[in-house]
This record gives structure tokens, sequence and C-alpha cells, in this order.
């Protein structure tokens, strides 16, 4: 499955929302779900263990219609955040069109976003990707916080954005910047539409 | 006449664009031909998009080329007003008959079917009857047939059952047209640039994209400022009827956060998607829907450079035209490769053209060896035993080898014999790809001579180009026929680079044959030249052994080691001389005797030709000359000439 289908013209697109756990992945895509009108959205499937953190992951298809004559899908996933679920985390990394890192803003929660931005550059690279080459967006979410819970943006941007891609400030409870975040990865992603061998995560079919 | 049909809504004046392609190639198909293609053509979208303006085209098109066609316009609600009229006035059997004698009939607002049961029975009685006799049926809707709710399962299999085509939003290119058509039609004039940044904001349809060309066109005539590139977004903005134009609306408001999202995403497909790749996607689409395979387009979509689309289509055309005259071919040969996959990808015309040949091939073999030459009854000795080597080494490995193999010797000496048995003995290798074609040099070229007569040209060709091995004899018959050798050089070139087994006779080695292509001659020359020598004495002794043995001569004990004394230029003369000396013994009332035969080569020799008046025509003596295989013997009156 490629991103365009210029015959049955049809755009699908992939974007996998990674990051450390309990950082709000799963939260920017309930918040997504719920704006999303009816008609425009599939079931969205999320495996979750009892105390709610992501299990497997959360799947959100999303239909977007018609669009310049391209039926358009996008399909929004989530990575369990957890260490232990490694697999399941390259697992549903590949074929990903772009990649959103949900950073936690918490400031206890630093070191734990420095490994989950390694370990997505080190899972990437073990598919054969070069990072550089994949769309990617941060947010930094749950800026909410009170300020002294919580790193600022700049402070996290110097940690963790070492790329320097888009960021945004996010607070997905309430919605601030998930929409924004979403926007700007499908923007990264749909350049591709007209470079048509632009790499993507490794597909592994 | 409706007003739908009264020219309004023409072809000339609906705006073509990636988005609405298909639908109005299709409209103009059936406008042509209504009932012949696309029956019943089906078309959604969206509203908006130019639904009723195409059915509307397609009915006045229609009209314009078929002034006698009787074409219907009606939208879903007025044919249910109608129905029930008619149904409450006691004449619904005349509404149905007036329906039936419709030619074309353009349904528009079908959707509006949903939970009509009455209606819809009434609507499938009506299609049977019109598509029964071939009058055509054009709808539209803002929904396929499927999306349709509450529609009876007959009834949406028939509007299913002939061509769905959608309109869809039309993209950037489209939309800056359709403002300058409309433009041109209202005579408006804006500044440059201004229709291009109106095109570039997202729509929801075009109905909304003329509503934002109206609003500019009022702000010019009375705003105090005139409108640029700049503004233009303002200015829409400003009077923004519809969500859909313009940036997302501020976050809380839900529905207006997804909308933007929506918005954002149409102009970055706009902006991103390249016409090129969208027209190639349109043709692969088309072949594909044609049932063929679009490998070779794909690949050209995967180019980061713009591919000439055109080109790639043109030679792609060119290659379906190719298979469908290649299918229709073989279907005449045999009716079960009609559909074969080598039929459906231009990237196998060649493997297609091979398949033609096999079948061709099949149908009419090329001539085969004489079957009473085999390899067994050839006498070995030391004048033949490097061809017979040559030969048996290319009947082991055929191809492999010695190819092509050119044996040369005077009249007699048995290359027929030779070729005709490596040719025998091929045909028993099961793993030969194709029959073994055995043709004399004059043969080849009468055949080609009758097939250039009837115009069979390609025919005659495939039926040598599906040999599995090639064997001609008398190759220097070919010498000054020009054609014949090019053709030959041709042959020569397919089966050799196809490994297979080529072998050639002559009466003399191919630097000896005069008017002969030095192409063809180097290609003689490029595998073994072996030559074949008059018999040796032991070799006459033999052959002279099994000829009186095989005619019953009754000779006595050294006859043949005798008659093998004398010198013979082959097997041919050794038979005849057999047969006079037994001709002699006959007319003398005895056996074949020393004396008899010592008498004889005391009276002359061999080589002496003396009256043998029993055998008026020597060609009977020449196994090679005479015909083995009578082809429809049943058919033919054998008369007796004396």
């Amino acid at each position: 499955m490629s991103l365009v289908n210029y015959a049955a013209r049809e755009i699908t697109c992939k974007i996998v929302y990674y990051g450390p756990g309990r950082s709000g992945k799963t939260t920017n895509l309930h918040y997504i779900y719920n704006q999303v009108p009816q008609d425009r959205r599939g079931s969205m499937v999320s495996l979750a263990t009892q105390t709610d953190r992501t299990l497997f992951f959360d799947f959100l298809p999303l239909d977007l219609g018609s669009i310049s004559g391209f039926t358009t899908r996008f399909q929004l996933y989530t990575v369990p955040g957890q260490v232990y679920y490694a697999a399941t985390r390259k697992l549903v990394l590949q074929g990903a069109d772009g990649v959103v890192f949900i950073a936690d803003s918490q400031r206890r929660q630093l070191e734990e976003n420095v490994e989950s931005m390694q370990d997505l550059h080190a899972n990437l690279a073990e598919q054969g990707i070069d990072a550089r080459s994949v769309p990617l967006v941060i947010q930094y979410n749950k800026q909410d916080l009170p300020r002294e819970l919580i790193v600022d943006v700049d402070e996290l941007d110097d940690a963790l954005n070492f790329r320097g891609v888009p960021f945004h400030a996010g607070d997905a409870l309430r919605g601030t910047g998930v929409f924004e975040t979403l926007r700007s990865i499908s923007e990264l992603v749909l350049r591709r539409l007209s470079g048509a061998t632009a790499p993507r995560v490794a597909a592994g079919r | 006449m409706s007003v739908l049909l009264d020219g309004r809504f023409r072809f000339d004046n609906y705006v073509v664009g990636a988005s609405n392609r298909l639908a109005v190639a299709a409209g103009r198909a059936v406008a042509e031909s209504p009932g012949a293609s696309y029956n019943p053509l089906f078309i959604y979208s969206p509203s908006g998009l130019g639904k009723t303006h195409l059915i509307g085209a397609i009915g006045f098109a229609a009209k314009q080329l078929q002034p006698e066609l009787v074409v219907e316009y009606v939208p879903l609600d007025d044919f249910v007003d109608r129905l029930h009229i008619a149904i409450s006035s006691g004449h619904a059997d005349a509404f149905k008959q007036l329906y039936q004698r419709v030619d074309l009939l353009l349904l528009d607002d079908v959707q509006f079917l949903t939970g009509r049961r009455e209606t819809q029975s009434e609507m499938l009685r009506i299609f049977n009857a019109l598509q029964g006799s071939g009058r055509q049926i054009v709808m539209a809707s803002d929904r396929p047939p499927s999306e349709i709710a509450d529609v009876d399962e007959r009834l949406v299999t028939r509007l299913a059952g002939g061509l769905i085509v959608d309109i869809s939003l039309p993209e950037y290119e489209t939309r800056v047209a359709i403002l300058r058509s409309k433009c041109a039609e209202s005579e408006m004039t804006f500044a440059t640039g201004v229709l291009e940044e109106l095109a570039k904001m997202p729509c929801g349809s075009v109905r909304e994209l003329q509503g934002a060309l109206n609003r500019l066109a009022a702000h010019a005539a009375l705003g105090d400022r005139p409108v640029t590139p700049q503004n233009v977004r303002a200015i829409v903005a400003g009077g923004r009827a519809t969500p859909a134009f313009g940036r997302a609306a501020p976050a809380g408001d839900s529905s207006d956060e997804f909308a933007g999202f929506l918005s954002d995403i149409s102009v970055a497909v706009a902006q991103h998607v390249e016409g090129w790749r969208v027209r190639l996607g349109e043709r692969v689409a088309h072949w594909q829907r044609k049932g063929y395979s679009t490998a070779m387009l794909d690949r050209a979509l995967a180019l980061t450079e713009e591919a000439d689309v055109d080109a790639l289509d043109a030679a792609f055309a060119s290659g379906v035209a190719r298979l469908e005259q290649l299918e229709a071919q073989a279907v005449l040969l045999d009716p079960r490769l009609a559909g074969l996959d080598v039929f459906r990808d231009p990237e196998r015309v060649a493997e297609a053209e091979a398949r033609i040949e096999q079948a061709i091939a099949a149908h009419d073999p090329p001539p085969a060896p004489w079957p009473a030459f085999t390899i067994e009854t050839l006498i070995a000795g030391k004048s033949n035993q490097m061809a017979l080597r040559a030969a048996e080494a290319s009947i082991e490995a055929p191809g492999a080898r010695y190819n092509p193999l050119f044996v040369h010797g005077g009249t007699g000496v048995g290359k027929t014999h030779l070729v005709h048995a490596v040719g025998n003995a091929l045909r028993r290798n099961a793993a030969l790809s194709g029959p073994v074609a055995c043709v004399s040099g004059s043969q080849f070229v009468d055949e080609l001579i009758a097939a250039l007569q009837d115009g069979t040209v390609d025919r005659w060709r495939a039926r040598y180009r599906a040999a599995g091995a090639l064997i001609v004899d008398d190759v220097h018959a070919l010498a000054g026929k020009e054609r014949s050798q090019e053709e030959l050089f041709h042959l020569f070139n397919a089966l050799h680079s196809a490994g297979r087994q080529l072998v050639l006779a002559s009466d003399r080695p191919p630097s000896e044959i005069g008017e002969l292509e030095a192409r063809l001659r180097s290609r003689f020359d490029g595998g073994l030249v072996v030559a074949i020598q008059p018999p040796d004495r032991a070799l006459r002794e033999a052959l002279y052994a099994r000829i009186l043995v095989d005619r019953g001569a009754g000779a006595e004990p050294g006859v043949a080691a005798l008659l093998a004394e004398l010198p013979v230029s082959g097997a041919a003369e050794v038979e005849s001389v057999v047969d006079r000396v037994m001709h002699m013994a006959r007319s003398s009332g005895g056996h074949v005797t020393m004396s008899l035969v010592r008498r004889e080569l005391n009276a002359g020799g061999a080589a002496t030709p003396v009256s043998v008046p029993a055998i008026a025509d020597k060609s009977f003596l020449d196994a090679e000359k005479v015909v083995m295989e009578w082809p429809d013997l049943d058919g033919r009156v054998m008369e007796e000439l004396r």
C-alpha cells in the first residue's frame, strides 16, 4: 500500500503517534475522534489494559471524502509507550507515512521522553530508514499543568528536537494543539505526493 | 422540450478536468450511441458539481445527433408526482406506455427513491422494458446506488448494472478553468492572479465557487478598493456562506475544527498532487478497467521526474492494439486461446506473437521429414562418417553442438537421407519445443511465392518460426532468390537465437553457392560444414549387398564385392546398377550371377548408360524424389495411365 494510488484515485495516509507511556497519544486520538462528524470516522479501535493505558495500540480511521478527486483516508495509530512493548511499537511503525511524537512536558518525565525519542530512531534505523527522511512533528503535551511541574517548550525543544522539526505546545485533554499537530504532520506527509519515490517506513510486506 | 434540454447545458460549455473526465467521456459515448454502451449510466456526486449540467448535455447532444430520438428528462420527484396522478386517475398503464416509448431517459435526483416502494416497483418495470428494447437510461444522484437507503435489491442491481461514475471536487486547474469560463460568460474581468488565488481556496462545490466569484464581482463593482490577489481571501471570507471556505474556526467549535483541518488538507493535496501523475493515473485506471496489466505505466508513476504521459499512453495503446490483433488471430486458430493473460499485457507482445506462431504451427504444421529415411537405415562408411557423427551429436543435443550443421556433397551421396534422418530422430525428442520443419530449398521458395500471392506471408512465416528444429535440403536452390534468402535469414536468426537446431544440405559448400547473401553464407559457415564424399569401396560393397537383399535379387555370393569394384557417385547410382543387372538377369531367365555381372562390367561399366527400356523414368529409382505420403488419398481418383 502506498500513500497515493493514482489509478484508484486514493490517498491513504498512515500516521503513527509515538512517545513515552502516559504522554497523551491516545488522548490526542480521542480528541480528534470526538471532533470528527460521525459519517467521517470509523470506529476507534482501542486495546487497553484495565488501567486505561494503551496495551497494544489505538487505531482511528478517518474518511476525509473526495479531495481533488482523490478518495482520502487517514489512519491514525498510537504505539504503546511502555518500554516492554517494543515489538508492538515496531509493528505499528511499519509502513508509517509520518510520525507524531507526543512528549510529556512534566519535568520528571524528561528522561523518558529522551529515551522514547531514541527508541523511535533506533526502530527506524532497524528498519533501514533514515530518520531524517520520515516526516516528524513533535507535540509538547500537558503544557496546561502548573509551571513548577513542567519544562517549558523551549527547554523541551532543546532536549528533544535536534532535527528542528515542526513542534506544537499541547493540552490534548482540552484539544489545544491537537489539530495543529495533525495538520502539521499531514502537510509534511502530503508534500510527498509530488515526489513519488520519497521513502516511508519499510512496510515489511 | 424540457428546460434542461434547451441547449443551455452543453458539452462545450462544461469544463472538463480530472475530477469529471470519466463522467464526461461516458456521457459523450452515451449521447453518441444511446443504448449501445454503459446502460444504465449512473452519475453521482455531491450537489453543485455539475451532474445536472452533464445529463442535460447528454440529452441535448443526443437530440442534436438524432433529432428523431425521444429524449425525456425527469427529476425523480416529478416522476413520482406523475405516477401518483396517473394511478389516481386510473391511467397507470398509459403512464407506463408513455415511458416505454422513450429512447433516452434522463432521471435526476435518483436518491429520492429511498423508501418509495411503489415508485421503485414501477421503475423496475419501466427499466426492464427500456433496457430490454435497447433504450438508454441515464441517472444522476448525490450518492452511489449502494448507498441509497431502503431500495429494492433488484432495483439496486439494475442501477449498478451499467457504468457508475462519480464527479469529484474539481482540482485547482479545473477550478481556474471554471472561473475563467464563468467570467467569460458574464463578461467579467479581474486583475491577473485574482482567479488563481480564488481557485487556491478550498471549496465544497462549483456552486460555492460561483458564489465566491459573484462576491468578488460585487465587490469590484461596488467596493472602493480594487480586487487584487492579496485581498481575495479577505473579501471571500468576509461574506463566507459556508464553513468550507477559509481557515479553521477558533478552537472549541468542534465541527469547525475538523472542517478547518479538512480545508487545509484539501489545499495541501491540491498543491502537491502533480497533474501529470493524475493524468497517468487516469490512463492506468482506464487500461485496468479494460483488463490490461499496467505494470509499464505503474513504473512511470513511481518516477521522480515528470514522465511524458501522452507518449507513454500512445505506446501502451499501440501495444494494446497489437495484442487485440493477435488475440483475434489466435481465436480464429484456437478459440481456447481467447482471454489468455499474454494478450492482456503490452509488455508481453513478443510472447503473444510466439503463442500465435505456436498456434499456427499446431494448426498448419510445417512440412515434416520423410519417415522412410531414418538414421538406422544409413550405412556408415569412411566417406560419410564425419557427417554421421556430427548428425548424431546434433540429435543428442539439439542446438548445442553444431548449429547450424551444413552437409554438402554430390548428388546421390545420401545428404537428403541424412538430413531427413536427423529430422526423424529429432521428432522423437520430447524436449523439442515445436515440430521439426523439413523443407527443400525449392519448396521453401515455392511456398513463399504462394504465400505472397495469397497475402499470407505472416502465417507462412509463423509456421516455421514455431519449429523446434529446421532442416533445409538443397539450400542452394535459394541462390539468386533475394526475398527467400531474406526470409531464411530472419528465420535462421530467430531459431538460432532460441537455441533450435538447424540442419542444411547442399550440393556444394556455402562458399561455392553463387548469389548467396554474405550474411547467410557467414551464418552457414558459423556452425559445422561437413562434406559427404562419394562412397568408398567398402561402403559401396555394403550398399550393394543391402540393396541386392532388399530387392530379392537372389544374387550369388561375391556379386556385391565385384560390383563394388567400380566407383559410383552415390547410393542412387548403386540402386541404378542393381536394377540394371536384375533386369538383365530376368531377361536371360536366370539369377544375378558373377558371370552376368562380369559381362555387364566388361560391356561398359556402371558409368556407361546401357539401354534399360523397362525403366523409362529414372526418378522412380530415386527414393528422394518419390512422394511417400499422399495427403487425402480417400478423396482422390487414381487413374491408371497406359
